[in-house]
């Protein structure tokens, strides 16, 4: 095993549904291989909370919906040398964006005030929430983007290849089979 | 709030899928009066759904997560089945449909255990942070480990020979399904199974003697609730289609094979002001006593039998465990978790043996109706889907209760019960903030369902007194340490 220092990658969930994570877990047991070259910072699937002052590669999947999101973001692009907008959420709002046809007002109303079933209706309030933005948006709106993995979500394929591109110093590049859109 | 009452909070709750805090309410000999799950992110599906045309929807509600898309896909697809005025499907829909399904919860199931939560059961819930990680259990049990990337593996691989994608494919069509499968996909997925099925119970085993190694995690965050599930025409397990049933802590039943489209009759959900996820209820019980639990926990206990023998033996020992009564354990939804994806590994094997997941008689047409409400047994619980549509077949109205949702009052109750056990009159520590997050960890929440949207921030605890002055902070580091900042 060569000594070399290992890269560190983060990686984080904005407003996405996690499935570009579990894409990346799609490279199964590769990920035994690549845990060879690559430490895990800051990722939902350990309990490191901040990133670390140096980390190398950051991935982001999804939007902003909140101002905890931005402020995350902002702690990726400090830290994090590369940042990779993953997925369509991260680089252009994807599904959640759809709320941007309506106010944030109507669709809180429609979910605890006009909803089936509700009692109680009313729009949870209380200093524990964190302020909603009034539209969900692209990370690259906040922040500066160096490279963009397309994909709803990007084959697991197209993780490994970026990262093994970038592990080699190479610029990334994917052939056509693991360009996706969808 | 008296005087003397301070904030605790553990923001975010980590290892689970989506973004929530936990904060309690401790009075000056730190006894906690109160503990709160809170879910802080919000989507508005039910709104920017509206105008949108019906067959859209089973593909696009996936999105909501990509943990669980099938059930999602599959929840919605039963509703939009109604809205074309299809009550009955082919054999081969059915079946393929069923495929899909239990590829989806043997995927989600592995991961919960494997990837998110086997860490805390095998290295100990206060044990070295930094190790408390799928990572570290691939270095410290490599067998293991490989076993569970590679059980989720195979449920993905199931899900891909169906839909066409591992994660947001393509499958079900109003009245039925789009394809069927090859003999030669067939052939692939079953050179497999012998191994997934043993390696199933192997995770039976290991969650077995895990739980009765560690007499203290009967104890843990345990609850005497009223359990919901879906339930098969015989009272066996069942996670596509069948009626419900609720039991209430004693054994008695609530109701049973209820046909789930009335559901608006049974359930009614409550708003509380300091969080996203609703709070749903047994309506003839009423808030204070009509919370209830779903997922692997309340089915395996709900269930009379399962029908694949390895599964029903199983559950058998599961059942004896409790003397035959319910198995109110919360730590005991990892066991339950496992039973069930044994299940799903047998009932796959027995689906790649039956010709009609290969044949082409897919889809049933019928008359338009206005409403479709649809019911799934999803990984972490009941899921319903309920849309009306105008005469263009544009969404009006849409109404989801998610699994995790229904299990919000429990996962608040098991961390009160915890914080009561383990944080009353102690020194808050790293390894004492993870028990709490154990607690929540144990029903799979999946809270980026419930709010249909995720995030994720640093942890934190805050001890502020009555006055709001802070009296004590600790931070977990990025290398996982903790740090005291006052
Ligand atoms: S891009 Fe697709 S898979 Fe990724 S977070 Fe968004 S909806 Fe989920």
């Amino acid at each position: 095993m060569s000594t070399k220092k290992k890269v560190r990658v983060a990686t984080t969930s904005l407003a996405g549904c996690f499935g570009c994570h579990m894409s990346f877990l799609d490279i199964d047991e590769a990920i035994v291989g690549l845990i060879e070259h690559v430490e895990f910072s800051r990722s939902p699937i350990n309990d490191i909370k901040h990133c670390d002052p140096d980390c190398d590669i950051g991935l982001i999947e999804g939007g902003l919906c909140n101002a905890e999101n931005v402020h995350v973001l902002k702690e990726f692009r400090e830290s994090c040398k590369i940042i990779i907008a993953v997925g369509a959420c991260a680089i252009n709002g994807g599904v959640p964006a759809m709320r941007n046809h309506y106010t944030l007002k109507e669709c809180l109303e429609e979910a605890y005030l006009d909803g089936i079933g509700v009692e109680n209706p009313m729009i949870p309030n209380d200093v524990e929430l964190p302020l909603l933005l009034s539209k969900v948006h692209p990370i690259h709106e906040v922040v500066h983007v160096d490279y963009y993995l397309p994909g709803c979500p990007p084959p697991a394929e197209a993780f490994l290849k970026v990262l093994t591109d970038l592990l080699e110093g190479k610029e990334p590049s994917l052939p056509k089979e693991i360009l996706h859109y969808d | 709030m008296s005087e003397q009452m301070r904030r605790v909070a553990i923001d975010p709750v980590t290892r689970v899928e989506g973004h929530g805090k936990i904060t309690l309410l401790q009075d000056a000999d730190n006894r906690v009066h109160e503990a709160r799950l809170h879910i802080v992110e919000f989507r508005g599906f039910e709104k920017f759904i509206q105008g949108r045309p019906y067959w859209e929807v089973p593909t696009f509600v996936q999105r909501l997560c990509g943990i669980c898309p099938v059930s999602h896909h599959l929840a919605a697809a039963k509703a939009v089945d109604q809205l074309v005025g299809v009550e009955e499907l082919t054999p081969s829909s059915l079946k393929l449909r069923q495929l899909l399904h239990f590829g989806q919860t043997l995927q989600s199931h592995a991961l919960h255990f494997f990837h998110l939560s086997s860490p805390d059961l095998l290295f100990g819930f206060g044990s070295d942070v930094a190790k408390r990680n799928i990572i570290g259990v691939i270095e410290a049990h490599p067998e293991t480990a490989v076993k569970g990337v590679k059980l989720r593996k195979y449920g993905q691989q199931v899900i891909a020979a169906i839909s066409g994608k591992r994660v947001h494919g393509s499958a079900a069509v109003p009245g039925g399904m789009n394809k069927s499968l090859t003999k030669e996909e067939r052939n692939v997925l079953l050179a497999d199974i012998k191994d997934i099925i043993a390696w199933s119970e192997e995770a039976v085993s290991l969650n077995e003697q895990i739980h009765m190694a560690h007499p203290e995690n009967h104890a843990f965050g345990k609850l005497n609730t009223n359990f919901l599930g879906m339930i098969g025409p015989k009272g066996e397990l069942e996670l596509y289609h069948g009626g419900l049933r609720a039991r209430a802590p004693d054994g008695s039943t609530l109701f049973d094979q209820f046909d789930y489209r009335g559901y608006q009759d049974i359930i009614r959900e409550e708003v509380r002001s300091w969080s996203y996820m609703k709070f749903p209820y047994l309506t003839s019980l009423g808030k204070e006593k009509g919370w209830y639990r779903v997922g692997p926990l309340a089915r395996v206990n709900n269930c009379d039998s399962i029908s694949t023998p390895l599964a029903e033996a199983a559950r058998k020992r599961f059942k004896a465990f409790a003397h035959g009564s319910f198995v109110q354990d919360t730590l005991a939804y990892h066991w339950a978790r496992m039973i069930e994806m044994l299940y799903c590994a047998e009932a796959i094997e027995l689906l790649l043996n039956d010709e009609d997941i290969s044949g082409s008689d897919l889809v049933v047409t019928g008359e338009k109706r206005s409403e479709g409400i649809g019911v799934i047994e999803a990984p972490r619980g009941t899921l319903f889907h309920h849309y009306k549509i105008d005469e263009e077949g544009m969404i009006k109205k849409a109404n989801l209760i998610v699994s995790t949702t229904s299990n919000n009052q429990a996962m608040n109750e098991s961390v009160r019960s915890v914080a009561d056990q383990y944080i009353d009159g102690n020194e808050i520590t790293e390894g004492l903030l993870n028990h709490l997050e154990v607690a929540v960890r144990a029903y799979d929440p999946c809270l980026s369902c419930a709010t249909h949207a995720l995030g994720k921030m640093p942890l934190q605890v805050e001890l502020i007194d009555a006055n709001g002055g802070l009296v004590d902070r600790l931070t977990k580091g990025s290398n996982g340490n903790i740090e005291r900042s006052l």
